[in-house]
């Protein structure tokens, strides 16, 4: 048996989707023995692109991949496997309607005499199931169990195809507590088995219960290989947001300064979503941009769902200008003044076969309802007032959404919003993917609305946008607010602390 | 050169092109007589008129499934919602269905095209509400409606005797078969509801991206609720036109395999069946064309067992013309030509 310690080993990986999307670049990945390597990095930093080349779904442009020393070019998941290379998905992908033996043995199936050997299968996935603590009936189908418990199916069957190295793709963020306790026993017994995982995640906390070993990815590029004993919290939000925390000035103060209280618009008590959000309380006042932090999955954009009526707020209040509201639908929303630019702009903003008029008008069109239709000199009235006063670049009302660039589209589903004359005006990572002009222009657009008084929330993951943009600022963690600063007390290093969360180093300081 | 591609860019450009290909072609080869018209007792007679009236229900499902594709759905149920409406009618009117109305007419149609609705609408539930993907969804009543319109009729055909419910499909008004009135009235109501409501609007933005529309507040499931409800409606129409025909409701019959020509129509009309951008009349020209090709290929004598083998070998050729690839990979074709 080879006793290398090196189980994979990634160079120079570069991978071009065109000439300007550039996934990865030069990034160097190394996995050991008996190790549990957290891979992280923000939305778009390149950690499932990685994954995909290593399992063979993306082809690399360039880079090399070794497993234990040889050179080896997976062409698909399948081919992964057989080196020994599996990985689980967040989604499970297995046959639900299969049993949990049948899962577990699924084409490779022992035989006897020709004929598919049951009872092996069923005792030898008994077996295998006792291996990881759970005592379930594998004869019952995969579906009748939970997630947590199919995830273990997933991995159990992974690690008995002799599987050396083990990829879990963020396999928590439908478990619960204890179920996450389960996993990580599995990941520690594995492990001590030699077994290398990659484990990728967005929540902290589990990097630092479990894993051995940190890899930061931003951008596409490789930041840097860090033992997680020795990088604080801190340090490691700062790898993932590109900022040193010791480089960061206090110069970069919020320009917006929290002006006198403006009138409250809405206020949210205690307000609970189903599986996401818990007891937040917030409040909204007209003239403020109130910005939402937090990583990846911390319930920013869910809050602006239930606010907008997207999602059923299960427990707590809404009250809009004072009254208890609920919001059955978006368009309860919009009527109630609520106007809300999503974060994917391509699934769920823009309707790109439509032209750029059709799309301007749309939300106010139906705010209108559909007997009284906005004529079409009216809507291209509509459209060219808003391409002028958002300078959006197309050459008439009629191009398709489609043709135009990304921050055109974006400033196109403001326009949208804007024509309904909203109140409050939710943003979920409005410049994400857009040229840095254009992002100026939008940031400007965002604060000069909150100076003519209306109410905006403002979701980033760029610390250094939301300094810029917002008056006051409600940081979330595991879908909770954990702070809110305003004012003179909003800096990038606050905000950091709290985003970090957990027990501080107080060296840092 | 401007106005040229802005009536070559309209859609119905391309499916009135091929529907004068296909008649010019008919009166070479009838040699003239294609054109014909022979007015008997004030009413007019020709091919032109019975292709319009062959063709009248064809054109009234694709105008509801023009609306159905529109929103990106499916609805191949219109057959059996043909024949459980005629069933419907024929029934009352022979007295063994609400004998107490004692088989008047107006009632009879009135009913049979609640019937057709409640058929649309409990599509409209399947797809809007329980989610059901359109094509399994109204699957479940293409095969059972078939089984209802029998339960109906008691399995038997139900022949009726009454001259005002054939005037559906035989009457004439100004010379014109009534039929063609039915669709003209059909065709002016869902302008009027595309074209002067923001109906057309939403349709066109829930067929593109649904997620977004939804996020810009309008109601989805509504929409897609209401075009089920208006292609049952429309089909019950056509139900009532096909049994006014036959006089009387053949359940296994009517409207049989009816919804695949209707889809065809609308694709031929330029609707893409991903939803999106629609046209009505272009489906309208679409349900001509195929009803013309049917009927040439009749007068042309093609041995009736491989009708169906060039129906689909014309259908093919009126596709590509329709690609917008296919299009421009001509055009460039005999761009290089004329340059060599």
């Amino acid at each position: 048996m080879n006793t290398e310690p090196i189980l994979i080993e990634l160079l120079h990986i570069t991978k071009k989707y065109s000439e300007a999307v550039v996934a990865l670049n030069d990034v160097r990945f190394q996995l050991n023995r008996g190790e549990i390597h957290a891979l992280l990095g923000e939305n778009g930093a390149g950690k499932s692109t990685l994954i995909k080349v290593l399992t063979g779904v993306e082809k690399r442009n360039s880079g090399i991949i070794s497993f234990e020393g040889k050179e080896i070019n997976p062409r698909s998941p399948q081919e992964a496997q057989d080196i020994g290379i599996s990985t689980v998905y967040q989604e499970v992908n297995l046959c639900p309607n299969l049993s949990v033996a049948e899962n577990i043995y699924i084409g490779r199936e022992p035989k006897k005499g020709g004929r598919i050997d049951w009872n092996a299968i069923n005792n030898q996935a008994k077996k295998l199931m006792e291996k990881f603590d759970l005592d379930i009936n594998v004869t019952k189908r995969l579906d009748s169990y939970s997630v947590a418990i199919q995830q273990m199916v997933a991995i159990a069957r992974a690690s008995d195809i002799s599987a050396k190295v083990l990829i879990l793709d963020e396999p928590t963020s439908s478990l619960s507590r204890l179920e996450v306790d389960k996993l990580f026993d599995t990941m520690r017994l594995l492990r001590s088995q030699g077994m290398g995982i990659i484990f990728v995640t967005h929540f902290l906390d589990q990097v630092y219960e479990v894993t051995d070993t940190i890899t930061v990815l931003r951008n596409g590029e490789y930041v840097g290989t860090y033992a997680t004993a020795q990088l604080s919290r801190v340090e490691l939000v700062g790898k993932m947001i590109g900022k040193e925390y010791s480089q960061i000035s206090d110069k970069l103060q919020p320009h917006v300064e929290a002006e006198t209280e403006g009138k409250l618009f809405a206020d949210l008590q205690e307000v609970t979503g189903l599986g996401t959000v818990r007891d937040m309380n917030m409040s909204i006042c007209y003239g403020e941009v109130l910005g939402l932090s937090g990583l990846l999955g911390s319930g920013r954009s869910e809050t602006a769902r239930l606010i907008f009526g997207i999602d059923k707020i299960e427990k707590g209040d809404l009250e809009i200008k004072g009254e208890r509201v609920s919001l059955k639908s978006t368009l309860d929303a919009i009527k109630a003044g609520i106007a809300f630019c999503p974060e994917d702009r391509k699934t769920d903003g823009i309707v790109g076969d439509l032209s750029v008029r059709e799309n301007i008008i749309l939300a106010l069109q139906a705010k209108k309802g559909m007997l009284n239709r906005i004529t079409r000199q009216e809507a291209e009235e509509i459209a060219e007032q808003y391409i002028k006063k958002l300078e959006i670049k197309t050459p008439t009302s009629e191009q398709l959404v489609k043709n135009l660039s990304g921050g055109n589209q974006q400033k196109v589903i403001l326009a949208r919003w804007l024509a309904t004359n909203p109140e409050l005006l939710i943003l979920d990572e409005p410049t994400r993917g857009i040229d840095i002009g254009t992002k100026a222009e939008i940031q400007k657009i965002v604060t000069d609305l909150a100076k003519q008084g209306m109410a905006v929330i403002f979701i980033s993951s760029e610390i250094d946008e939301m300094l810029r943009c917002c008056s006051r600022i409600a940081i979330l963690r595991d879908y909770k607010k954990i702070a809110e600063i305003k004012g003179s007390a909003i800096s990038e290093q606050t905000i950091m602390r709290y985003i970090a969360g957990g027990e501080i180093d107080e060296k840092d300081y | 050169m401007k106005k040229i591609t802005r009536i070559t860019g309209w859609q119905a450009f391309w499916p009135i092109m091929i529907l004068l290909g296909i008649l010019i072609f008919n009166v070479i080869i009838t040699g003239g007589s294609f054109l014909e018209m022979k007015i008997v007792d004030h009413h007019l007679y020709g091919r032109i008129i019975d292709i319009i009236r062959n063709g009248s229900k064809l054109m009234l499902l694709s105008i509801g499934l023009t609306l159905v594709l529109a929103t990106g759905g499916t609805d191949i149920s219109v057959g059996s919602t043909m024949a459980i409406s005629g069933a419907v009618a024929c029934s009352i009117i022979s007295g063994t269905l609400l004998t107490g109305v004692g088989g008047n007419v107006f009632v009879a149609i009135l009913v049979a095209l609640l019937a057709g609705a409640a058929c649309g609408a409990w599509n409209g539930f399947l797809v809007s509400k329980i989610k059901i993907q359109p094509i399994v969804a109204t699957m479940i009543l293409m095969v059972a409606g078939r089984g209802i319109a029998q339960l109906i009729t008691r399995g038997k055909i139900v022949t009726v005797n009454s001259d005002a419910y054939y005037f559906i499909n035989g009457g004439y008004i100004f010379g014109l078969p009534f039929p063609l009135f039915i669709v003209g009235f059909a065709l002016l109501l869902s302008l009027l509801l595309t074209k002067r409501t923001a109906f057309g609007l939403f349709l066109e933005a829930t067929g593109c991206n649904s997620n977004a529309s939804k996020f810009t507040g309008i109601h989805v499931s509504k929409i897609k609720f209401l075009v089920y409800t208006c292609s049952g409606i429309l089909a019950a129409i056509a139900g009532l036109i096909e049994s006014a025909g036959i006089k009387g409701a053949d359940c296994n019959n009517a409207g049989l395999m009816i919804e695949l020509d209707a889809i065809l129509a609308v694709a031929i009309g330029g609707t893409s069946l991903n939803g999106g951008r629609f046209s009505i009349p272009a489906s309208i020209v679409g349900a001509i064309i195929l009803q013309s090709i049917t009927t040439t290929v009749y007068a042309i004598g093609v041995p009736p067992e491989i009708i169906q083998v060039i129906k689909a070998v014309l259908v093919i050729i009126i596709c590509l013309f329709q690609s917008t690839q296919f299009k421009t990979a001509m055009m460039n074709k005999l761009r290089i030509r004329k340059v060599a």
